[in-house]
């Protein structure tokens, strides 16, 4: 009798345990089915865009929907060029962030500080729209961009991109705008790699009389120069999709300009303008497809950045 | 740290995601579309409720979006500020009836310049929009406004980022005063824009006008009453130039040549009239013809028709034009005429 018993618990666990087994696998592999649907029907809906423009869609400057001619060519320049930069000013910016939470910052600042800099990371984006709009646009445009006209603007090269009449939105406000949410991500991911740095070796370097600057430069930057360009990846994915917070700044017109100081469109603002509002099969499946080009964009780059980071945990595992 | 980053990969994923959700409540009425008539159908909806016990719920999600959502039958009516034509219509099986008449204004921001004190003519204003007038201090400008100091700056022009019917009643005017506009850009929602910024709905362009020094834009009339914007004066068709006010609406409103027949298409821009502003411009309301549910589509024409009775006074309170007592009861007949319950009688009674 008592192994009877036994036995029929024995099955019964079996059974939950099959069933548990499959829920789990359920809600993986769910994961990914939503993933390809996602993508399914992005393409089903780009079809009549992508039928009626062809390739030509990504190097048209059209954006005419009383015509119903669209091109992708402004908005991926404006998603392009913000993101670039926000990654200009982030890389060194943050570079500095982690250099002092590891190695200058006196201990008790520590905590502190890392806080503040991943608190940035959970401000919401439409937040700094506002601010961007109110507060940073008006100053900017009164005080930075006449001297940048005066100064800048004369110059050689360098010169049509920052002339042009200062109003304080664009293209470059968007980019500092990014700039400032990107930060705390690129700045924590390279403070937890610089953290991995095994002491001995940073102990040995100055033990040999190399300064702070030396170590951080011949020791730990080839050390975890992988995964610092993992979260250099990661904020890069984050500044392509931003929307709120350019929608805000950018100007918001399909006008391709060389200088930085004019209005211009990026593809998650435009999909955020237009989207309701698109009355005629081209004109919302020109849009979708604009979503679609995101999606390859930031897929492609996420990607780029997971693997550097695999790479960054082999070298890890070989060094212990 | 594999954690954080993951979490962080999740969080990005997500955030591309574009999520899209129609309203349905289950009781009351729901209604989406135009933002131009929003501020007047909340107060309809509040006093209507305190009567009948009646919610109804709006969503101003843009008349492009109204059109849709009613097409796609997920609200009880859609409101839109660009009337659909009687082929529209009959496309969608759908009827169509005005509600209440607005004016838009064009509003600037130059130092010193007092609202209603500049004075634009109806070309100039185009040949901003067209980029070709660029400075405030322009002859053609000064030449109808002596006495104001106007800055040698250059103008920033501002329009809507987004489909808009406000946008369609302001571009329909300039294709209609400018033969250059009509051939290059056109009379649409939405419009390939030759020069300046785009700001997200009436709000958008609002704050972007006052945000930018020198700076010009258009919204509907109560936005810029409650914003303390300085509006323009228009020349109109009669060579005049007009204040923008709920009298000048009225004249221009007097003009229209309502017929039910064709869906009530009616466009008011650009009207005869001494008095007339010449950027004005009816909302209307959709219906399906032969609706699914029949019972909330008599709780429609209910809400519209106690507003018709009732709601004059607090559309003028907002300087709306609310329609004439003629045009009401040819709205009332048409309701008769046109929407029919599946046995083919008519809903309304």
């Amino acid at each position: 009798m008592p192994m009877f018993s036994n036995e029929a618990r024995h099955k019964q666990q079996a059974v939950f345990d099959l069933l548990f087994r499959n829920l789990t696998r359920v809600s993986a592999f769910g994961v990914l089915a939503l993933l390809a649907a996602i993508i399914a029907s992005l393409v089903v809906g780009s079809m009549p865009a992508i039928h009626a423009f062809g390739f030509g869609f990504l190097t048209s400057s059209d954006w005419d929907p009383v015509n119903d001619k669209f091109g992708a060519l402004i908005p991926i320049i404006g998603t392009l060029i913000t993101s670039g930069i926000a990654l200009i000013i982030a890389i060194p910016v943050s570079f500095g962030i982690a250099i002092f939470l590891t190695e200058l910052s006196p201990r008790i600042l520590r905590r502190p500080l890392g806080i503040a800099v991943e608190l940035l990371a959970g401000i919401p984006s439409i937040i700094y729209g506002m601010w961007g709009l109110f507060v940073f646009a008006p100053l900017f445009g009164d005080y930075v961009e006449p001297w940048l006209n005066k100064h800048v603007g004369t110059m050689p090269y360098l010169g049509p991109f920052f002339s042009g009449p200062p109003m304080g939105i664009g293209m470059l406000t968007a980019g500092i705008i990014l700039a400032i949410m990107v930060i705390p991500f690129i700045a924590s991911v390279m403070r937890d790699v610089f953290d991995v740095v095994p002491t001995l070796l940073k102990e040995s370097a100055y033990g040999l009389g190399a300064t702070t600057w030396e170590v951080m430069w011949n020791v730990v930057l080839p050390y975890t120069k992988v995964g610092v360009a993992g979260g250099i990846m990661l904020g890069l994915g984050r500044a392509l999709g931003e929307t709120m917070a350019i929608t805000f700044v950018i100007g918001n017109a399909h006008e391709l300009s060389q200088s930085l100081l004019m209005p211009g469109n990026s593809i998650s603002s435009a999909l955020a303008n237009e989207f309701t509002e698109a009355v005629g099969d081209l004109y919302t499946s020109s849009l979708i497809e604009l979503g679609l080009i995101l999606f390859f964009i930031t897929f492609v780059v996420l990607s780029i950045a997971r693997y550097m980071l695999y790479k960054l945990g082999q070298r890890e595992g070989q060094a212990a | 740290m594999n954690s954080k980053l993951k979490q962080l990969i999740i969080g990005i994923t997500a955030a591309t995601a574009v999520a899209y959700a129609g309203a349905s409540l289950a009781t009351g009425i729901t209604g989406a579309g135009a933002t131009f008539p929003y501020p007047v159908y909340a107060k309809w909806a509040e006093a209507y409720k305190a009567q009948s016990g009646v919610e109804m719920n709006y969503q101003s999600i843009g008349s492009g979006g109204g059109i849709k959502q009613i097409q796609a039958k997920t609200v009880d009516f859609g409101a839109t500020d660009a009337p659909l034509n009687p082929n529209e219509l009959a496309l969608g099986g759908l009827a169509q009836f005005p509600t209440v008449v607005g004016g838009v204004v064009p509003v600037i921001n130059i130092a010193g310049v007092t609202p209603g004190q500049l004075k634009l003519d109806s070309k100039v204003l185009a040949d901003i929009y067209l980029g070709k007038i660029t400075k405030w201090n322009d002859p053609r400008i000064v030449a109808d406004n002596a006495g104001v100091t106007l800055p040698d700056e250059a103008i920033t022009v501002v329009h809507r980022a987004d489909g808009s019917g406000t946008t369609f009643i302001f571009t329909t005017y300039l294709s209609q005063v400018s033969l250059d506009w009509k051939r290059s850009v056109g009379g649409d929602k939405a419009v390939a824009w030759p020069v300046g910024f785009g700001g997200k709905g009436n709000e958008g362009v609002a704050s972007y006008v006052q945000r930018l020094k020198n700076s010009i834009g258009y919204v509907e009339y109560a936005y810029a009453l409650q914003n303390k914007m300085t509006y323009t004066q228009l020349k109109n068709r009669e060579g005049l130039f007009v204040q923008p006010d709920s009298s000048t609406f009225k004249a221009a409103a007097a003009n229209a040549k309502w017929d039910k027949d064709n869906g009530f298409y009616e466009i008011l821009t650009n009207e005869p009239g001494k008095d007339s502003w010449p950027i004005t411009g009816a909302t209307f309301i959709l219906v399906h013809k032969s609706p699914e549910k029949v019972e909330s589509a008599k709780e429609v024409l209910k809400f519209f028709d106690w507003a018709y009775t009732n709601g004059d006074k607090l559309a003028s309170d907002l300087d709306y034009v609310p329609l004439p007592a003629n045009v009401v009861t040819m709205i009332r007949d048409a309701w008769k005429a046109q929407i029919k319950d599946a046995a083919n009688k008519a809903i309304w009674k």
